[in-house]
């Protein structure tokens, strides 16, 4: 396993939002995360990369070990978040950089070389599958670029720190269809080389793209298995009725 | 409907005073500047020599002193501001915002004659002792001075800019503050990075409205500045400003010419601070729309 | 990596440390003045400071009582004819103001309230005091309303503004007249904050001293006529301070923290009000 949690609970001001979660995340593969609004889904996630904490009375128990390692014991957590990436819901680009220093600022900040940026920012828009739309234009503003642009955008910022796991929220939920498709299209690329794991309340989205799926309730794992045994022949009676549409 | 009228009506004509009041300002102040105006010309801007004897008038140190001190007073102002702004939006622990926050709007809240009176019998005096043994400040060191004046200035600044600034930041979108952290970056570098770059114009604006207040500042500057007509690059030589000139020099104007001279000064004064002000309310409103910035009482 | 890392680690603990030192040093004057004011007037604080009028320059004794009754009338006309302006104004901003008329107004208003007061006191002395020839506290009175109306006007426009929509559309479906929902339901509901906004802005204009200097121009002894020249607070102060005598110095100290226990007091209860109502930090 390259990520895994050990009876993962996570609360805000004491009242847990998601109780008790073990399961591990295979290295290389896409793993969907799905469930009702409000099953923790998003909290989960974010105690991957130890964002949880930051929110307002935000609080952890448990263990999640990457690479055997906990990321909650004696470890730096701004080190967890550059080892573990993160794409958000909505596109973030920070409007006053350019494109180019967009995909850099990861890289200024952690002290890589200036004379490595520039190859790096090339490749990570390149693994991102934006390279060729802005090449010519790498020092324009971010904002001028569409939604699903800028989520590319956002992608390959998070990728230029080379991650090794990389965390998305509900990715494409604010994009158009199509931008949607290509945003699809490049995490199963990228799964070649990177471990994904992915909220979504798009459940198509989650069995056309994932490995591995886990379906949260009321803050608890129902059921985690491989994405196409999970949505054939589902173990659980929650996971059939969330499935096949009974409830949302 | 005819309530409906009336109703919108006796708003519509209460707020109508506002524009009203200050046409007539506007137009006061002109009609009485006119005469100085008239006779003086340019020359009024530029001169120095301030003779109620001679009538003659010029402004020049006037003019000069107001924005020495202001400047003075944003060099001084701004960090302790910014400080405070980002202090408490991005790193203050909860229990200490509200009070830290309400320490900062009391500063606002202290009347101009209060800081005056602080200013002459603990600041002068202090200045005095600190700078009384360095032997080549150029001039006397008599206490009322530009220095006084540009700190008195500070202290009152600070919880203006300190105020529209946290707003600034805090409309910062949170996700900007969480994108650059899940890059990895550690407290202090997300707001360099990412919280404050997107709110500098505001951030702008909010210097600006400080600069707004600092140049109409009046009582607590003429208490401590020296008010003698006189440029001077010294920072411990006193100094003037237009709002302390009209304030000392009003009731002891002697002739019809000195009192527009007068009227003059304060309308460069209303001209000057009217720009600064509209050029504030722009930039702040690029990060925080519509809020009404500087106008609150405290 | 590591060397770096441990590096950048430091340098955002000395930033936050920095930003927290700097922001306790902005706060030291406050807590300087006050303690001032505490240790060098509160001794002055008797009855007899209170109670009595001044005495001849250069004795010793006497109190301020002239200057609190002055300031009590001054401002109270003041808020008097500047409160119903400023709030008609402000809900005129809330309900009407969308268009361009509401623009200009909301834009004059941040025009004026940026101006400094001392211009407002020479507008006043064209308007009141030379035509009618001679100083009162009246004019002081206009000098300090023109000061509110802006001021109240904007507060007014934020709290009604923050009434939501949802509330006005119920009422309307109900039945009742636009006119009726503005008053009855959205003012009444954003009343408190109205009211926390006109304390504070009368806060603001009791202790404005340069409005006053060339209206109400000050007076040594008590008066309660308004048509004659009257004494402040704020005004004494200047007077007492800026004097040659120790003893005004003395009485000036202690003024300055009637004044100042006054306007935190107005202060902190506009901010309590405001908590209750909107829980807001």
């Amino acid at each position: 396993m390259h990520l895994a949690t050990e009876h993962l609970t996570a609360s805000y001001h004491g009242r847990p939002a998601i109780s008790n979660v073990s399961l591990g995340i295979r290295p290389k593969a896409i793993t969907a995360v799905i469930g009702p609004s409000g099953c923790g889904k998003s909290t989960f996630l974010r105690c991957l990369n130890r964002m949880h904490e930051l929110s307002e009375g935000g609080t952890v128990e448990g263990r999640v070990l990457l690479d055997g390692t906990d990321i909650y014991g004696a470890v730096d957590a701004v080190d967890v978040r550059r080892r573990v990436g993160m794409v958000f819901q909505r596109p973030t680009p920070f409007p006053t950089m350019s494109i180019h220093d967009n995909v850099a600022a990861g890289l200024r900040v952690n002290g890589v070389p200036r004379r490595r940026v520039s190859e790096i920012v090339e490749r990570s828009l390149g693994q991102a599958a934006l390279w060729d739309e802005v090449k010519d234009r790498l020092h324009g503003s971010a904002t001028a670029l569409s939604g699903g642009q800028q989520q590319r955008l956002c992608i390959a910022r998070a990728l230029a720190t080379e991650p090794e796991v990389l965390l998305m929220d509900e990715p494409a939920s604010a994009l158009d269809p199509i931008a949607t498709q290509r945003v699809e299209e490049l995490m199963v690329t990228l799964k070649q080389d990177y471990t994904i794991v992915v909220v979504t309340h798009n459940l198509q989205q989650a069995a056309r793209v994932s490995d591995y799926t886990g379906f949260f309730y009321l803050g608890d794992l129902v059921e985690f298995d491989d994405t196409a045994r999970m949505f054939t022949n589902p173990s659980d009676s929650r996971t059939e009725a969330y499935i096949t549409g009974r409830f949302g | 409907m005819r309530p409906d009228r009336a109703y919108q009506a006796a708003l519509t004509g209460m707020a109508l005073l506002l524009p009203a009041l200050l046409l007539a300002l506007l137009v006061e102040l002109a009609v009485n500047a006119w005469p100085s105006i008239d006779r003086f010309g340019w020359s009024f801007v530029f001169t120095s020599t301030w003779d109620p004897v001679a009538d003659v008038y010029g402004a020049g140190p006037l003019i000069f002193g107001t924005l020495a001190s202001s400047f003075v007073a944003l060099v001084l102002a701004v960090p302790l501001a910014f400080s405070v702004a980002i202090f408490l939006s991005e790193f203050a622990p909860r229990w200490l915002k509200r009070p830290l926050g309400f320490l900062v709007e009391l500063l606002a809240a202290v009347p101009s004659v209060v800081y005056g009176l602080w200013g002459i019998f603990v600041l002068i005096p202090f200045l005095q002792g600190a700078f009384g043994w360095l032997p080549f400040f150029q001039g006397a060191f008599y206490g009322n001075s530009m220095l006084a004046g540009g700190i008195i200035l500070a202290v009152m600044v600070v919880p203006y800019i300190a105020a529209v600034s946290r707003e600034v930041l805090n409309a910062v979108p949170t996700t900007q503050r969480e994108a650059a952290l899940a890059l990895g970056a550690t407290r202090w570098e997300a707001v360099w990075m990412a919280v404050l770059p997107y709110g500098r114009a505001g951030l702008v604006g909010a210097v600006m409205l400080g600069l707004g207040r600092a140049l109409g500042e009046t009582m607590a500057v003429t208490m401590v500045i020296g008010n003698r007509h006189d440029i001077s690059f010294s920072l411990l030589q006193p100094g003037y400003t237009m709002a302390a000139a009209i304030a000392n020099e009003f009731s002891e104007a002697t002739t019809s010419l000195y009192l527009s001279a007068l009227f003059e000064v304060g309308l460069v004064l209303f001209v000057i601070t009217v720009l600064v002000n509209a050029a504030a309310r722009l930039l702040v409103w690029r990060t925080a729309p519509g809020r009404a910035v500087g106008s609150r009482a405290l | 990596m590591s060397r770096g890392r441990a590096r950048r680690r430091a340098v955002s603990a000395i930033m936050t440390g920095l930003v927290g030192l700097l922001s306790a040093v902005a706060v030291l004057p406050l807590v300087l003045i006050f303690s001032y004011l505490m240790f060098k007037g509160a001794s002055s604080l008797n009855l007899a400071f209170f109670l009595d009028n001044p005495v001849p320059a250069g004795q010793t004794g006497g109190g301020v009582a002239h200057a609190i009754v002055g300031s009590g009338i001054i401002v109270g006309l003041a808020a008097l004819i500047g409160l119903p302006v400023g709030i008609g104004a402000g809900i005129f901003l809330a309900e009407y103001g969308s268009g361009r008329l509401g623009w200009t107004v909301r834009f004059v208003a941040d025009v004026l309230n940026g101006t400094p007061s001392i211009i407002i006191g020479i507008f006043a002395w064209t308007w009141i005091v030379r035509p009618q020839r001679h100083f009162s506290g009246l004019a002081g009175a206009l000098a300090l309303a023109v000061i509110l109306v802006p001021l109240v006007a904007r507060t007014t426009e934020e709290m009604v503004r923050l009434v939501p929509h949802s509330l006005r559309e119920a009422a309307l479906a109900l039945g009742y007249p636009r006119w009726r929902t503005s008053l009855t339901i959205v003012v009444r509901t954003a009343l408190a904050g109205i009211v926390t906004g006109g304390l504070v802005g009368v806060a603001r204009v009791a202790g404005e001293t340069a409005p006053l200097l060339f209206t109400a121009l000050g007076n040594l002894n008590f008066s309660t006529h308004v048509n004659e020249p009257m004494q402040a607070l704020p005004l004494q102060i200047y007077v007492y301070a800026t004097g040659p005598f120790p003893e005004w110095h003395r009485l000036a100290w202690a003024a300055s923290l009637v004044l100042i226990l006054l306007v935190f007091g107005l202060a902190l209860v506009a901010r309590r009000v405001a908590a209750n109502r909107y829980g807001a930090g």
